[in-house]
C-alpha cells in the first residue's frame, strides 16, 4: 500500500504547487503531520527498495563472475559447457524460488520452514505481512529479487568442484531440489526467523547460509562424481591447468564487485547508512584475503600462484560475509587474512584426500564460510551486535570470545554451522546419489576426453581451437606490406575485414 | 638409424614418453596434428546448422632411434597407444640418412645416444 501511495506523490506535489495561491486562503488543506508522515514513509520505502534492487542486480552479476572463473579454470574443450551450466542453473533457481523457495525460506510458518506465499504473487500486495519481512521498509518484490539472486549464487558454487565431467542433465536435476527446498529451508532457520535465529545465531549475509551450503553441495558432488580422468596418477595429484588465468581473475573481480551488493544490500535498508560501513569491512577482508593467500602460496610452493591469489580474494570475501556488520575493521582484516592464509593449505589438503576440486570451491567457500561464521563468536562487538540481538531478540548481547565476552556466541555459531553441515551435506549427498543411480551424474570417459562442449552440446566454446572454421584464418594476400602504407585503400581497411 | 613417426591419441602420450625414457630413448618431438582415417568424423552443430568435421586432432610423435632399438620402441608404442577402437593411430618408419648434433657438429649414431648424465640416472 505504501508502495502504491508513493507513486502518486509527484502528481500530488504538482497539484499542490498549482493550488498554492488557493491554499494560502484555505488553511484546512495545509499538510498535516499525518499526511507528511505518510509521504516520508513512502519515500523511505522507495529509497530502501531502490538500494535493495540495485544490490540484487549486482548480486545477479556475480553469475558472470562465476562463469568466467569456472571457464577460466577449466580446459578449453569444456568452456562452452560451463556457460550452459551457469545459464540453466540461474534460470531454474529463478523459477524454483518463485514456486516454493521464497515461501519455504521467507514465508511465515514454523521454526523449521515457512509455509505461506507459495507461487509468490505481486498482485496480492502487500502480502508482506505474510512473510518475515512485515517490518521491513523495502518493498516485498525488491526483497524477493534480492533473495532469489542469493539462492542462485549458492547454486552456482555447487558445481565449481564438478567441472569438466558432469552431465548436463545433472545440473537441472540438482538445481530443482536445491533451489526449491534445501537452500530455502536453511535460509529460513536464520533469515526467516527460524530456530537458529531464535538461538541468537548470526549470519549477516550468508557465509554459512549461502557459501557453506554451496560448498557442501560441491563436496558431496565431487566425492560421488570422482576425479577427472588423469587427475591422480600413481597416488599423486597432477596439475590440470585452467585455460585462462586472465578470464578467471576478471571473474574474481566481478565477484568482488558483486559482493558490494551481496553484503551491502543485506542491510535491506538504505536509510540508516549501515551498508557503507559493511562495505568497508568487506573490502578490507577481501584485500587481506589476497595478501594471505599470496603469503601462503609463497611459503608453501615457493611461487606466487595467481589462481590461489584469486581464491584468496574469494576466501576473504566469503569469510567476512557473516561477520561484516558485527566486527570492527581490524577484526575484519584478521578474518580475511586468516581465510587467505588457509586457502593454499586447504587446496593441497583436498587433493591429498583424492578429491578433485578444479575451482577450489571447498577451500574458498567451504572452509572460509565455516571460519567466517565462527569468527563472529571470536570478534563480534557488543556495540555492533546489540541492535540485532537485544533489539530483536530481547536477549543480552554476547561479545566475542577474544574480546572477553566468553564462549556463548561462539557456541551458537558452531552449532549453527554443524546443523547446516548435517542438513545440507546429507540432503545434497542423497540427491547426487539419486541422480547417479537414475540418469547418471558423470559423462562417459570417451565424452570426457573429447570435452563436454562437443559431447554434450555438439559445439565448441572455442571452435577455431579445434576444428577448421570457414574463413577463420585471414588471407595473407590482404595483409599490408611495408611498401603499401601510402595506399589509401589498404591503410583504411583492416586486414581481417576482407 | 630409423625415424619412427607415430600418430597417436593425446591420452597415450604420457605413458609412451615415460616408457621410452625408461628404455634410454628420451629424445622425441611431438606435434599437434589433425587428420582423417578410419575413425568417423563428428558433427558440429551451431545455431541449427550442422557440418561434419572429418579432421580429428591427434599427436604426431617422432623418435629417431638406432636400428637395434626400433623393435623395442615400436612395441612400446603399440602396447600403450592401443585401445582397440578406430582412431588409435598409425606408425611409420623411415630411414635416416644422417644425424647431426647442432651444438657440437657430431655426426652419426653418437647423436642418438642419451646425454651421459641422463644415461647414468
Amino acid at each position: 500500500m505504501r508502495f502504491r501511495a508513493f507513486r502518486s506523490v509527484p502528481a500530488l506535489a504538482a497539484l499542490m504547487l498549482l493550488a498554492l495561491p488557493v491554499m494560502a486562503f484555505a488553511q484546512d488543506d495545509a499538510p498535516t503531520v499525518e499526511s507528511l508522515a505518510e509521504s516520508v514513509g513512502g519515500l523511505t520505502t522507495a529509497i530502501d527498495s531502490v538500494w535493495v534492487t540495485v544490490a540484487a542486480a549486482m548480486v545477479l552479476l556475480m553469475q558472470a563472475g562465476f562463469g568466467m572463473l569456472e571457464a577460466g579454470l577449466s580446459r578449453m574443450k569444456n568452456a562452452g559447457a560451463v556457460m550452459a551450466k551457469i545459464l540453466i542453473n540461474l534460470s531454474i533457481a529463478m523459477l524454483m524460488f518463485w514456486a516454493t523457495g521464497f515461501a519455504l525460506g521467507f514465508g511465515t510458518g514454523n521454526d523449521f520452514w515457512g509455509t505461506s506465499n507459495f507461487f509468490f504473487s505481486a498482485t496480492g500486495l502487500p502480502d508482506a505481512a505474510d512473510t518475515v519481512y512485515s517490518a521491513n521498509t523495502a518493498s516485498i518484490t525488491s526483497l524477493f529479487f534480492f533473495q532469489v539472486a542469493f539462492c542462485a549464487v549458492s547454486l552456482a558454487i555447487v558445481f565449481g568442484s564438478m567441472l569438466d565431467r558432469t552431465k548436463f542433465a545433472a545440473y537441472i536435476l540438482f538445481a530443482i531440489p536445491f533451489a526449491g527446498f534445501i537452500y530455502p529451508v536453511v535460509a529460513h532457520w536464520t533469515w526467516g526467523g527460524g530456530w537458529l535465529y531464535q538461538a541468537g545465531f548470526l549470519d549477516y549475509a550468508g557465509s554459512s547460509i549461502v557459501h557453506l551450503q554451496g560448498a557442501l553441495g560441491a563436496l558431496a558432488g565431487a566425492i560421488i562424481l570422482g576425479p577427472r580422468v588423469g587427475k591422480f596418477r600413481g597416488g599423486k595429484a597432477v596439475p590440470i591447468p585452467g585455460h585462462s588465468i586472465p578470464l578467471a581473475i576478471i571473474g574474481v573481480i566481478i565477484l568482488w564487485f558483486g559482493w558490494m551488493g551481496f553484503n551491502g544490500g543485506s542491510s535491506l535498508v538504505a536509510f540508516n547508512l549501515d551498508f557503507a560501513d559493511v562495505l568497508l569491512n568487506t573490502n578490507f577482508a577481501a584485500g587481506a584475503g589476497v595478501i594471505g593467500a599470496t603469503i601462503s602460496s609463497l611459503l608453501m610452493f615457493k611461487t606466487i600462484d595467481v589462481s590461489q591469489m584469486g581464491n584468496g580474494a574469494i576466501g576473504g570475501l566469503v569469510a567476512i560475509t557473516a561477520p561484516c556488520a558485527f566486527v570492527d575493521y581490524w577484526a575484519g582484516i584478521v578474518i580475511g587474512l586468516v581465510a587467505g592464509l588457509l586457502i593454499p593449505l586447504v587446496v593441497v589438503g583436498v587433493e591429498k584426500l583424492k578429491i578433485d576440486d578444479p575451482l577450489g570451491a571447498l577451500a574458498a567457500h567451504g572452509v572460509s564460510g565455516i571460519w567466517g561464521t565462527i569468527a563472529i563468536g571470536l570478534f563480534g562487538t557488543a556495540e555492533r551486535m546489540d541492535p540485532v540481538i537485544v533489539g530483536l531478540l530481547e536477549k543480552t548481547s554476547r561479545e566475542g570470545l577474544l574480546l572477553g565476552g566468553g564462549a556463548g556466541q561462539l557456541w551458537v555459531q558452531t552449532y549453527g554451522v554443524l546443523a547446516t553441515m548435517a542438513f545440507t551435506g546429507g540432503l545434497c549427498t542423497l540427491v547426487f546419489m539419486a541422480i547417479k543411480m537414475t540418469v547418471g551424474l558423470r559423462v562417459s570417459e570417451d565424452h570426457e576426453t573429447s570435452g563436454l562442449d562437443i559431447s554434450e552440446h555438439g559445439m565448441f566454446g572455442y571452435p577455431e581451437q579445434f576444428i577448421d572454421v570457414p574463413g577463420a584464418t585471414p588471407e595473407a594476400t590482404h595483409y599490408r606490406s611495408p611498401g603499401s602504407s601510402s595506399d589509401p585503400a589498404s591503410s583504411t581497411k583492416p586486414a581481417t575485414a576482407s | 638409424m630409423k625415424k619412427i613417426e607415430a600418430f597417436i591419441r593425446h591420452e597415450a602420450l604420457d605413458a609412451i614418453r615415460d616408457r621410452l625414457a625408461h628404455m634410454g630413448l628420451p629424445s622425441m618431438s611431438v606435434s599437434e596434428v589433425k587428420g582423417s582415417g578410419r575413425q568417423k568424423g563428428f558433427t558440429e552443430s551451431y545455431r541449427g546448422a550442422t557440418t561434419t568435421i572429418f579432421l580429428r586432432p591427434k599427436l604426431k610423435l617422432e623418435v629417431a632411434v638406432d636400428d637395434s632399438d626400433v623393435d623395442r620402441a615400436v612395441d612400446a608404442i603399440l602396447e600403450l597407444a592401443h585401445t582397440g577402437e578406430p582412431g588409435d593411430g598409425k606408425i611409420f618408419i623411415f630411414d635416416i640418412q644422417e644425424a647431426i648434433r647442432v651444438r657440437t657438429g657430431e655426426r652419426g649414431d653418437v647423436v642418438l645416444a642419451p646425454h651421459p648424465e641422463e644415461a647414468n640416472a
